[in-house]
């Protein structure tokens, strides 16, 4: 699996051994790394909740209790837009700051992480459980390149002059939206902070982010770095707390500006109400998915069949964009069905700090449950049970890989998100039906096809509504590249340049001339 | 080589009796180092930590003097060297290897290899291309003191200077351009038919680049860090007479880990080394930063062989105009920080400083006085403001301008001849009521020499500012909105500076109209001078939005 990841998912990871920085070998893990930090960030301190409470948080390959974390209520979200406030505050030494310096700051922010990869792949793998070989290797460095990235934008996000009609002067400066709450999921702690961070942060707002109850660790350290590497204090604050409450006080703020949040379409929905019955604060989601990925018949078996097992597989099948709906043509369906059969039962599922791991537990109960209430679902309504279904261990929350055969689009495994080592193979003819069956969906978040004929590619790319289609791989991420949904899969894109948009007020500024020239 | 002791600091002449009125509004001038620069290089309120008064560093070896192919020191093919001298003693240095027509064929084989389809350097993530070259950015920061003494012994520039503008320069531009190397995007174009068209932005491939002597260091940055960033290869070579820090900058590169043949730093005289690369059949684009006369040659040279693609920043003759309604001291500051930068060698200098009417006695009085207390000196020492020229011909050239400007009427109101017998040292100089038609204010001096105009109009001045071939920056100095901007539009230059001269940024875009020059330096303008694009197109079989 890691080989996989490395090699076909990032295959430049290994490719730059021609400079002198190519990645060292994984270096044996420590799987009880030391927990620094368990209170909230506020103004570069930390603090207690003021409510004084705490919660659990679980190592999910065993149920037990990692530590506690302070938990952050309405009251916390208030003292930390303040800071937010303060540190927006025009004259304020972030609004002052030279662009490029704000660069620097992330550039040196990424060199923190840098140093510090080992310790937090250790924490990410304790907390999240996902296989340290994958923190260490995907999760860690992924980070490291998006701040770098975002690092680069902050002195070239540049307004425009424009040539406007009469004797005016026009031009427009791409302003910081102000405060910015951001919600962000478990899944990938590290990577979904940075991927909010750094465009927040380059293009000059201030941020309150609450980060998700299951996994708050990492992210209080690279708070602890944000700190060491000299960013002013309100700039950025973090919060560990639940949904309902710190992620509600946020979403319903009337001095947070914008809100960005990444999770279920569900949540989503509340998120965009909560705007619009307080501040109309810009709202950014990136949501669920129920990804199709097509295999036409003249595709590279071998390749395919290893790319959809990781399109789904990936993080304990815990992705928004997993590739959970595999559209295989009738001619190479049994084939491709026994391999990927064959595949999925040499997962190796198991420890996670083992590096022999492909597989962790999922994150926690409640998921660990509502992925065997779909697995039985699958069989009630009739869908093939061709291997997994069941439970992995018997302790934590591990789930056997699972492959369903001859799926039916109006199953409940083909249509809702499952986010769980849980595979859905369904059958198509022609190229046409396949495009309509994979736009029946609510979803728009990503899709792939495979196929050696440049025109299917084209017409399936082009065919396809989703805010990602990869063809002939899966799971390509550049922080380059914009990310987001089509339809209840979101709104706005994160990453690339476009990123940039949703994190800027565009100020027109037209002055007076007495005499225009072009 | 050892550093030259403490010696002849001295003022270049005594505060005259001129009347300065009232105290003007004491400008905004930072003081971090005591500098009379134009702007605070370093001014980010929780940016890089300031340092303070850093020292050059003492009994400084000279490491590097080789010419630079394929990551290897050479020698020269035909055993020649070339002597490389301090301008403020007139010591010799040490020799470097010097480059000719076979040593650049080498390197252009090179470059060519480096550049080759499947190569490291071509197959290498864009992402990483900027990692090199901020890793490129942290080794100069380390190496800050080094280089900036280097700078100071080789070019004559005041040291402070040096650390303070040209490294930081340096290190700024490395950096902006280590974040475009992934952001350099092409485009998918919605072109009429069933067709898919997309733009890719490829390197044009091998590049020529040829830099002066004056920011030398800088120069090197400014030519590098874009042709590496849009993932081309270089051949560069520095000034003859000051190469010395190129050399350092080329190890820097190798301990980078920029593959073999990617930068090759060939030091050399022009009409050897350099005309070689302007006439090479396989050089894909060649950028030249000099004067105009030579600006010439290499455009001649593109056409006669291979019509390799073309940049110059060249000359200038640079006005400055200054409005009654301005920060008058302020304005003198500026005026005055906007010529004598850099011993005057600057092909921004503000030459042409174009006075109103109601202002002119003041601001001519209070000029020359600011002139008159400039400290000449060893440029290592601090509190030194003007180091010598940089050579004999440069200097002799300056002194043959000076006395044109009183032969032809202008007057004399300080300096004017050389300071401190037998060396490269010129006293700064000012002439007022200079007409437009004098030498002075027509040809550039690259000196230490200010000329100030006087004008009466808003329409006049601006036709008498652009009554001239070069193009390249100019100042207005008003605190009326509607002057700025109208006399900003008019103005035919690269660069404007509304209440502030000299104000450059790595982000803000560099180069000329008309003789100035050809394309832009600096900014995301950079960029395009350095790739090709490419226009890919599929047929599809059925086109949607």
């Amino acid at each position: 699996m890691l080989r996989v990841v490395l090699s076909r998912t990032f295959p430049r990871i290994s490719g730059i051994s021609n400079c002198q920085y190519s990645a060292a070998a994984i270096p044996v893990p420590s799987a009880q790394p030391e927990v620094h930090y368990n209170k909230l960030f506020i103004n570069n301190e930390w603090q207690d909740a003021v409510s004084k409470r705490s919660f659990p948080t679980i190592n999910p390959a065993t149920g037990e209790v990692i530590c506690q974390v302070a938990e952050a209520d309405k009251a916390d979200v208030d003292k930390a837009v303040k800071a937010a406030r303060e540190a927006f505050r025009f004259g304020s030494p972030w609004r002052r700051m030279d662009a490029s310096d704000r660069g620097l700051l992330l550039s040196r922010l990424a060199d923190a992480i840098e140093r510090d990869t080992a310790y937090l792949a250790e924490l990410e793998t304790l907390d999240n459980g996902k296989p340290y070989a994958v923190s260490y290797s995907v999760d860690v460095p992924m980070v490291v390149k998006c701040l770098r990235y975002c690092a680069g934008w902050a002195d070239k996000w540049e307004g425009k002059t424009i040539p406007i009609d009469g004797d005016f002067f026009c031009y427009t400066r791409h302003e910081p939206i102000g405060v910015c709450g951001q919600i962000i999921p478990w899944n990938f702690p590290l990577l979904m902070q940075a991927w909010k961070l750094g465009p927040a942060l380059a293009t000059g707002n201030t941020v309150v982010m609450k980060v998700a109850e299951q996994t708050p660790l990492t992210a209080l350290y690279v708070a602890s770095l944000i700190k060491e590497v000299g960013f002013p204090p309100g700039v950025v604050n973090i919060l560990p707390g639940m949904g309902p409450s710190a992620g509600s006080a946020i979403a319903s703020h009337m001095d947070v500006d914008k809100v960005a949040f990444t999770g279920s379409t569900e949540v989503g929905h509340l998120i965009q109400q909560a705007s619009g019955s307080s501040n109309l604060k810009k709202v950014t989601l990136e949501l669920g998915g129920k990804s199709p990925n097509i295999i036409m018949s003249d595709a590279n078996m071998a390749e395919a069949v290893e790319q959809s097992h990781f399109a789904l597989f990936f993080n304990q099948g815990q992705c928004c964009c997993a590739g959970s709906r595999t559209y295989v043509q009738d001619t190479i369906y049994d084939e491709f069905m026994e391999r990927s059969v064959e595949r999925a039962k040499s997962r190796v599922v198991g420890d996670p700090f083992n590096m022999k791991t492909e597989q962790g537990p999922q994150v926690d109960e409640e998921q660990f449950k509502k992925i065997l209430g779909y697995i039985s679902s699958g069989k009630r309504e009739g869908a093939k049970l061709m291997c997994g279904g069941g439970v992995a261990a018997d302790r934590g929350y591990f789930i056997q890989p699972t492959i369903f055969g001859d799926v039916q689009d109006g199953m409940t495994i083909a249509r809702e998100e499952i986010f769980g080592p849980v595979m859905q193979i369904l059958k198509f003819k022609t190229l046409e039906e396949v495009v309509e069956r994979a736009n029946d969906t609510k979803y728009g978040l990503a899709a792939a096809v495979f196929t050696k004929d440049i025109d299917k590619a084209h017409y399936i790319s082009s065919g396809i509504r989703a805010g990602t289609v990869w063809i002939n791989c899966y799971n390509v991420f550049g922080a380059q590249a914009p990310f987001g949904g089509y339809k209840y899969s979101g709104n706005g894109r994160e990453l690339g340049e476009y990123g940039l948009d949703n994190y800027t007020e565009v100020k027109t500024v037209t002055i007076k001339v007495p005499q225009k020239n072009s | 080589m050892p550093v030259i002791g403490v010696e002849n600091v001295q003022s270049a002449g005594a505060p005259s009796a001129c009347t300065v009125g009232k105290q003007g509004n004491m400008s905004s001038e930072p003081g971090n180092c005591q500098n009379h620069q134009d702007h605070d290089p370093d001014h980010g309120d929780a940016g890089p930590a300031k340092q303070t008064m850093p020292m050059p560093v003492p009994n400084l070896e000279v490491q590097y003097t080789k010419i630079f192919i394929d990551n290897e020191w050479h020698e020269s093919c035909s055993g020649r060297k070339m002597p490389v001298h301090n301008p403020a003693t007139g010591d010799l240095l040490c020799e470097v290897e010097e480059a000719d027509t076979e040593d650049v064929d080498k390197a252009v084989q090179s470059a060519r290899a480096a550049f080759q389809l499947g190569s490291p350097w071509r197959c290498m993530d864009a992402s990483d291309r900027g990692l090199l070259l901020n890793r490129l950015a942290d080794l100069v920061e380390r190496d800050r003191l080094r280089l900036a003494t280097l700078e100071a012994l080789d070019s004559g520039k005041i040291f402070l200077m040096a650390y303070f503008v040209d490294l930081m320069a340096t290190v700024k531009t490395l950096r902006y351009y280590g974040g475009w190397a992934d952001k350099i995007q092409g485009k998918t174009i919605p072109v009429d038919g069933e067709y898919f068209t997309y733009t890719r932005h490829e390197p044009i491939g091998v590049c020529g680049q040829i830099i002066p002597w004056n920011f030398p260091v800088m120069m090197f940055a400014w030519k590098i860090a874009p042709a590496l960033c849009c993932g081309n290869t270089v051949i560069i070579k520095p000034a003859e007479q000051t190469p010395l820090t190129a050399l350092h900058m080329a190890c820097l590169i190798k301990e980078a880990g920029f593959p073999p043949g990617v930068v090759n730093v060939l030091p050399g005289y022009g009409p050897t080394a350099g005309s070689a690369i302007a006439h090479h059949m396989d050089i894909d684009k060649i950028a030249f930063t000099g004067s105009t006369a030579v600006g010439k040659l290499i455009q001649k040279a593109a056409g006669d062989s291979n019509l390799k693609r073309v940049t110059l920043e060249l000359g200038g003759k640079n006005p400055n105009i200054v409005f009654a309604d301005c920060d008058l001291e302020y304005a003198v500051e500026q005026a005055h920080s906007g010529l004598f930068f850099n011993q005057g060698q600057c092909c921004l200098a503000g030459s042409r400083v174009f006075v109103e009417d109601s202002i002119y006695e003041e601001f001519v009085c209070r000029s020359a006085e600011k002139a008159r207390n400039k400290v000449l000196g060893n440029p290592l020492v601090p509190g030194v403001d003007q180091g010598p020229q940089i050579d004999q011909k440069q200097f002799d050239k300056i002194l043959e301008l000076i006395e044109s400007g009183k032969k032809e009427g202008a007057t004399l109101e300080c300096g004017g001849g050389p300071w401190n017998r037998n060396s490269l040292f010129i006293q700064p100089t000012v002439f007022s009521n200079v007409t437009d038609d004098m030498r002075i204010a027509r040809e550039e001096i690259f000196g230490p020499v200010q000329q100030i105009m006087r004008f009466r109009s808003v329409n006049e001045v601006i036709q008498r500012a652009n009554a001239t071939h070069y193009g390249l920056a100019a100042g207005v100095f008003t605190n009326d909105i509607d002057k700025a901007l109208t006399v900003s539009s008019a103005l035919q230059a690269g660069m404007v500076w509304v209440n502030c001269y000299n104000a450059m940024s790595t982000q803000c875009p560099f180069g000329g109209f008309k003789m100035s020059g050809n394309g832009r330096e600096l900014g995301e303008y950079a960029l395009q001078e350095y790739t090709e694009v490419k226009a890919v197109t599929i047929k599809i079989s059925q086109k949607n939005s």
